[in-house]
């Protein structure tokens, strides 16, 4: 019973690598899978189903459509990753330091927090990104400003906790420095946590960053990007539904991609850690 | 009483938060680049033309007093006028928000009907085939992304069987439910993942606990075993949870209200965003945070009612 089940975690673990794998392929090597341009118009097959030259169809422009989804695969790739990675770090960083000295800093951290939270998640983006203008930059920099949140919340529990635990005492005893404890002691013993957390917020923030582009407010045309691809498809949809259809077929495909790869990871760090 | 006090308490709480949140608000429509009196009058405007407005709205008084002024009009429901509609702000949001609301909590229920069963069977009968089943559609519910989702459901049941609408909400009341219905789900989908998933781990942690055992060899009734011990202490995180993602099916109304043409909250603000129109964004981000606030202190009131341990 107990193979059976491991052996069942270990092909959803598979699968998830391979279709990230794919992805990660598709971002770094666009050239690869496709010999169309993703912004070369062809009027002549504007709005063509798909078919053996043109795999997802063409939309109004002409242009490839599953070109535009292998070139915009780099950019909500990045999205879910730098989206992740940087809010990863600052709100770490602020957690541990704000529950291993407490203090101060603490109390306006958990202050700041509680505020932030008091606002829905996406309009919390949607009011940054409208005060700062469209585009990419301004979407990285709002599910920066959004993203720490989690994390300082996440780590400040877990130090707390581990605080007073007796090993860290003891090393407090024998004399070790501050920075010592935090980074060789508690450091990789929080840092399980936030590593599980992060591989689903890829798929959160790669998710967020594509709404955006679907609700106009990211990445701008004529740009290939998933959520701006469906977007200028919306308008077709009832005669050219290939548009929106195929490239959210590919995006939902990556996110579940992502979900087992983490629910792989989340396993394999349970077990390590018992 | 003693939840009255509770109530009180978190009351008085909430108020240094609000004034922070009155202040964002406050600011966003002077973080915006650009001088707001030419905002309101557009690019044409001459300098006049903008000076007047500056005065006519205190715009060059220093800012505290503006601060004041402003709040002066929050706590008498004036958040000004459109910049777009020319007309009050607080008409617009309360004519709006009663979709979004209904959209939201419709979107609960749904999630609720779907997860506590589903969730509670799926716990029962840890590691069985429909447990496995339930859990791969919980890590692909939740990755899916939801514009989308929407988009394949009004395409298949508005286009293709054309038994609901595609947009808009109908006239009465079956007209509204219909209209309702697709937008509701789409919400729902993720947040049903979400709590399926809480109770069943909830479920699995509680049923091998020795007061279940306890119960039973009391000889209490199974019926009583499962509402009474096992579904009521599941309950207790996943009330914490469901009011987190009620907070942000609230945000997610945005996107669910523009794909479905929902005239809400969600889709004033979107054209509120594109249109420049900030009084209505400032007014929406302070109602926003209200709104979730009043759910917090709900979840918390019935937290204390679920979990009698809890202490004041």
């Amino acid at each position: 019973m107990r193979k059976k089940k491991s052996s069942h975690k270990k092909v959803t673990f598979i699968v998830g690598s391979v279709i990230v794998g794919l992805v990660v392929l598709m971002a770094v090597f666009p050239r690869i899978f496709t010999k169309y341009n993703p912004i070369d118009v062809d009027v002549m097959a504007s709005l063509s189903p798909p078919s053996l030259k043109h795999l997802f169809g063409t939309d109004n422009y002409g242009r490839d459509i599953f070109s535009r989804v292998v070139y915009g695969a780099r950019i909500d790739l990045m999205m879910g990753v730098l989206g992740t990675v940087v809010p990863f770090f600052i709100g770490g960083i602020a957690g541990m330091l704000a529950a291993y000295y407490s203090g101060w800093f603490d109390r306006i951290l958990i202050g700041l927090i509680d505020i932030m939270m008091a606002f829905p998640f996406t309009i919390l983006v949607i009011v940054i990104i409208s005060i700062l203008g469209n585009g990419i930059i301004n979407v990285y920099i709002a599910l920066w400003l959004v993203g720490w949140m989690s994390y300082a919340k996440l780590v400040r529990g877990e130090v707390l906790v581990l605080k007073n635990s007796d090993y860290i005492q003891a090393a407090r005893v024998a004399g070790f420095s501050d920075g010592r404890i935090l980074l060789r002691h508690l450091l990789p013993n929080v840092v399980s946590a936030a590593v599980v957390y992060a591989v689903s917020d890829i798929v959160l923030c790669m998710l967020t960053g594509a709404s955006m582009s679907f609700l106009g407010l990211g990445v701008q045309p004529p740009t290939a990007e998933w959520g701006a691809i469906m977007n200028e498809g919306k308008s077709y949809i009832s005669y050219a539904w290939w548009i929106t259809v195929l490239p959210g077929l590919i995006m939902a495909v990556t996110g579940v991609g992502f979900s087992l790869l983490g629910d792989g990871l989340t396993d394999y760090l349970r077990r390590k850690g018992r | 009483m003693r939840q009255f006090n509770y109530i009180f308490k978190r009351m008085i709480q909430m108020i240094p938060v609000l004034f922070v949140i009155s202040l964002i608000a406050f600011f966003i429509i002077r973080l915006v680049p650009g001088d707001p009196a030419r905002l309101m009058l557009g690019e044409k405007a001459t300098n006049d033309a903008v000076a007047a407005i500056r005065l006519k709205y205190g715009l060059d008084r220093p800012l505290p007093i503006q601060y004041l002024k402003f709040m002066r009009g929050v706590l008498h429901f004036d958040f000004g006028n459109s910049l777009k509609f020319q007309v009050p702000v607080w008409n617009l949001i309360v004519s709006r928000l009663p979709v979004t609301l209904a959209l939201t909590f419709l979107s609960t229920a749904i999630s609720l009907l779907i997860s506590i069963p589903v969730g509670y069977y799926s716990g029962t009968h840890k590691g069985g085939f429909f447990d496995r089943l339930s859990n791969i559609w919980n890590l692909t519910a939740i990755a899916m992304p939801t514009f989308w989702i929407g988009l394949m459901l009004l395409i298949f049941f508005g286009i293709v069987l054309k038994i609901l609408p595609v947009g808009g909400i109908g006239g009465g009341f079956w007209g509204h439910l219909k209209s309702f219905i697709l937008p509701a789900f789409t919400q729902s989908l993720m947040t049903s993942a979400l709590l399926t998933r809480n109770i069943r781990n909830a479920v699995v942690d509680i049923i091998s606990q020795d007061f279940v055992d306890f119960a039973r060899s009391k000889g209490i009734s199974e019926g009583e075993i499962k509402n009474k011990h096992i579904l009521k202490n599941a309950m207790i995180s996943t009330v914490t949870l469901l009011s987190m993602r009620m907070a942000y099916m609230l945000g997610g109304s945005i996107i669910i209200e523009s794909i479905f043409a929902l005239p809400g909250i969600g889709k004033l603000t979107i054209d509120a965003i594109f249109a420049r129109d900030y009084t209505v964004v400032q007014a929406v981000v302070f109602i926003f945070a209200i709104v979730v606030m009043v759910i917090n202190l709900i979840t918390d009131v019935l937290y204390s009612i679920l979990d009698p341990r809890v202490k004041y």
